[in-house]
């Protein structure tokens, strides 16, 4: 795997919340209260076992604590390591898990504020998307609100398996905001395990969790499409975090063919699923489910019919590869390009924006 | 292929079109429970079903949750001449399907067979009636068709003695179950099915849609009909990864399992995922003994209907070249309305023999007919 070329745009990095107690300065009385009396507990999401393979490669892992915990050792190893011009910061601490709607809301206020004041006002390279609770689309809004004026958050962050399938209308008041503040919608990997993650029932293996993380990326893609999102939000981006990638085009035809089948169901789906995909769907290349001959990357690349849907990102310090070897082989020189420059900042155009 | 186009197929198939045909799924349905099934049912099961009905994990008492795009997602045209329910008449399908198409071999796999039965005795019994009803109504009148043992699958002990009973008896080529268990498939408490399939020398076939109870997103339950549909594919894919990672190919390496009505074009994306993951996590998974991607291209087939339509056909010869042709079964979902023209369908620019191969020799050989 080839190394993504200098001033990259790092579409994908995750600081980590080293504990409860780093988010009490960030909170109100009442919830600091909360924390204390109840013994509130980490909100370390199952999706990430602390020691699993995945979660920390191993040269990114510190002695004590969590990977990604520390400004100085992410600074030399995702954003010197990669020599990106900027990263963007999806914090996943997991406060979409909570069944309290107004813990969350407190939680994500506190997160939000933590990312300012711990990392995007110490370094200017870092950027970051807005934690929002989903378990209340109207205080997911008012936090995007209150938030966006920030310009360094360029992005509004879900997770992709919740309460319902994101499509539904319930989340429109999330994506009414986003759009409104010109922020896409980052939706990443993760559940807030309201359901089995597989449509046949809760799996054995930790493998297994991992693996169905594409389909649900899948059964959210129809979702957002059917339901009409696009065409109530024309301006809305949404960008799939550690989704894997190579899935997409097959299931674009799938559901393109029940679409001209179907599509009485849903005369607000006007064209091809494809098309729709082409104009607002985004995917991160990391971790890459690239087949491991470059010749058969290259074929299915020609599938995605469209060289703007995938953005560089390192997934740091999650482990899919080693050294700064984020590109998998077989994607073209003008791709890597186009994935690690061009196609970021026409996603999030307030990169192109100075700091201020 | 839209329900308009049937019609067109017929008129431009060349008069002397020699291309022999194996359907890999054809949906058969009493004309009537009472007439058909009942006398293969016990007087308390026919009771049960006065009484009680089908109880299912679904909400409705009849009919899907997701109302279909036409009455019992079937084609208009295929209905009898005295207007008998589509696919229930076995002299119109001869005509209207098998003589039509030139298929040597229609697989039949009926849909409600009492799988997925909350009552697991009487899921039991119920299969065991449709079992008996596929010889007396179908394969026994008409040699190009075979059966499939439907299996009250959520009971594995009672599949496993259903796949017995019927071992050997030439009227059954197949296993069969739906995809939507209330487990994934993989999970322990299905073993024995696969054991049974083996001894049996069954090969399983595994069907889309289901009743196990769970949303076909993991984030929960979809609005749409078209969701519920597309859904299949994510389905199988769980399914997949389930008996790769459970290690089910490695206890049981002459299984044979065929995907059917769920789409084939995910497959190599899987398999290349998969191999990932397992790579990984070999610690998790040390009764995993070789990549993900060799237990899918040993031992699972696909039917191909609904067909995946790329814009350009190049992209889908990519997809059978990535699963090889030789896994891939042509079949039509007849009577459907999302069926399948074997002359219709954008089939990758292929060699005679590939046609041949996936038309027919395919099947043949997967099934030993």
């Amino acid at each position: 795997m080839p190394h993504p070329p200098i001033g990259a745009i790092d579409c994908d990095i995750h600081p980590a919340v080293p504990n409860l107690k780093a988010l009490l300065p960030y909170l109100d009385d009442h919830w600091r209260d909360m924390v204390v009396q109840r013994g509130v507990h980490e909100l370390d999401s199952i999706s990430y076992p602390k020691n699993a393979p995945v979660t920390a490669r191993p040269d990114w892992k510190p002695e004590l604590g969590k990977a990604g915990q520390d400004l100085g050792r992410l600074q030399k190893e995702a954003l010197d390591g990669f020599q990106t011009k900027f990263a963007i910061c999806n914090c996943l601490y997991g406060v979409q898990l909570l069944y309290t709607e107004d813990m969350a809301y407190a939680f994500a206020r506190a997160v939000n504020d933590w990312m300012v004041s711990e990392w995007l006002d110490k370094d200017e390279r870092l950027r970051a998307s807005i934690v929002v609770p989903p378990q209340n689309p109207d205080y997911a809004a008012a936090e995007i609100e209150r938030m966006s004026n920030d310009r360094r958050f360029v992005q509004v962050l879900m997770l992709v398996m919740d309460e319902m399938p994101l499509g539904r209308r319930r989340y429109w008041p999330i994506y009414r905001a986003a759009e409104r503040c010109g922020l896409p919608i980052g939706i990443h990997a993760g559940s807030a395990y309201r359901h089995p993650v597989t449509s046949v029932g809760w799996p054995t293996y930790y493998a297994e969790d991992s693996a169905a993380q594409s389909q649900a990326f899948q059964t959210t893609l129809t979702s957002l499409i059917t339901e009409g999102v696009f065409a109530e939000f024309p301006d809305l981006k949404v960008v799939f975090l550690e989704s894997g990638f190579a899935w997409l085009p097959s299931h674009l035809w799938r559901l393109g063919k029940f679409w001209r089948g179907l599509r009485m169901e849903t005369p607000w789906v006007d064209r091809h699923p494809l098309e729709i995909a082409k104009d607002h769907l985004r995917l991160t290349i990391q971790p890459s489910d690239a087949p491991p001959k470059p010749e058969d990357l290259e074929k299915l690349i020609n599938h995605f019919d469209s060289d703007e849907m995938l953005l560089f990102s390192s997934d740091y310090p999650h482990w899919h590869y080693e050294g700064t070897n984020a590109i998998p082989n077989g994607i073209s020189e003008a791709l890597t390009n186009k994935m690690c420059y061009d196609n970021p900042l026409k996603t999030y155009p307030r990169l192109k924006e100075a700091v201020t | 292929m839209s329900v308009e186009t049937i019609g067109k197929a017929s008129a431009t198939m060349p008069a002397n079109q020699k291309l022999v045909i194996a359907d890999c799924d054809i949906h058969p349905s009493p004309k009537s429970v009472e007439k058909e099934i009942f006398p293969f049912l016990e007087k308390r099961w026919r009771d049960h079903y006065q009484t009680y009905g089908m109880l299912l994990r679904q909400p409705y008492q009849a009919g899907p949750a997701y109302p279909k795009g036409q009455p019992d997602a079937a084609r208009r045209d295929a209905y009898g001449p005295n207007g008998e329910k589509p696919g229930s008449d076995l002299e119109f399908m001869r005509k209207h399907h098998l003589d039509r198409y030139n298929i040597e071999l229609g697989v039949l796999n009926p849909l409600k067979s009492g799988q997925g039965l909350q009552n697991p005795d009487f899921a039991a019994a119920y299969c065991k009636a449709i079992n008996d009803w596929q010889i007396a109504e179908w394969t026994s009148k008409e040699a190009r068709l075979k059966g499939s043992v439907c299996l009250p699958y959520e009971d594995a002990i009672l599949s496993a003695k259903e796949i017995e009973r019927r071992a050997g008896d030439p009227n059954f080529i197949q296993a069969f179950m739906l995809i939507r268990t209330s487990e994934p498939l993989g999970n322990r408490r299905y073993w024995p099915i696969f054991n049974a399939c083996v001894e049996a020398n069954l090969p399983l076939a595994v069907h889309a849609f289901g009743f196990g109870g769970t949303p076909v997103t993991g984030g929960g339950w979809p609005s749409y009909y078209t969701e519920d549909m597309v859904g299949h594919s994510q389905s199988a894919q769980s399914l997949v990864t389930s008996m790769v990672m459970e290690g089910v190919f490695e206890r049981w390496p002459e299984l044979k399992l065929i995907i059917v009505e769920a789409g084939f074009a995910w497959a190599p994306a899987l398999s290349w995922r998969l191999d990932r993951i397992w790579a990984q996590n070999r610690e998790e998974l040390l009764h995993v003994k070789r990549p993900p991607s060799e237990y899918m291209a040993d031992h699972i087939w696909y039917t191909t209907q609904p067909f995946e339509e790329p814009d350009r056909r190049g992209h889908l010869k990519d997809i059978f070249e990535w699963i090889g042709w030789e896994k891939l079964l042509f079949a039509t979902d007849y009577p459907h309305w999302d069926f399948d023209d074997p002359t219709r369908i954008p089939l990758p620019r292929a060699t005679d023999e590939q046609k041949q191969s996936f038309f027919i020799d395919n099947a043949r050989s997967l099934y030993g007919v």
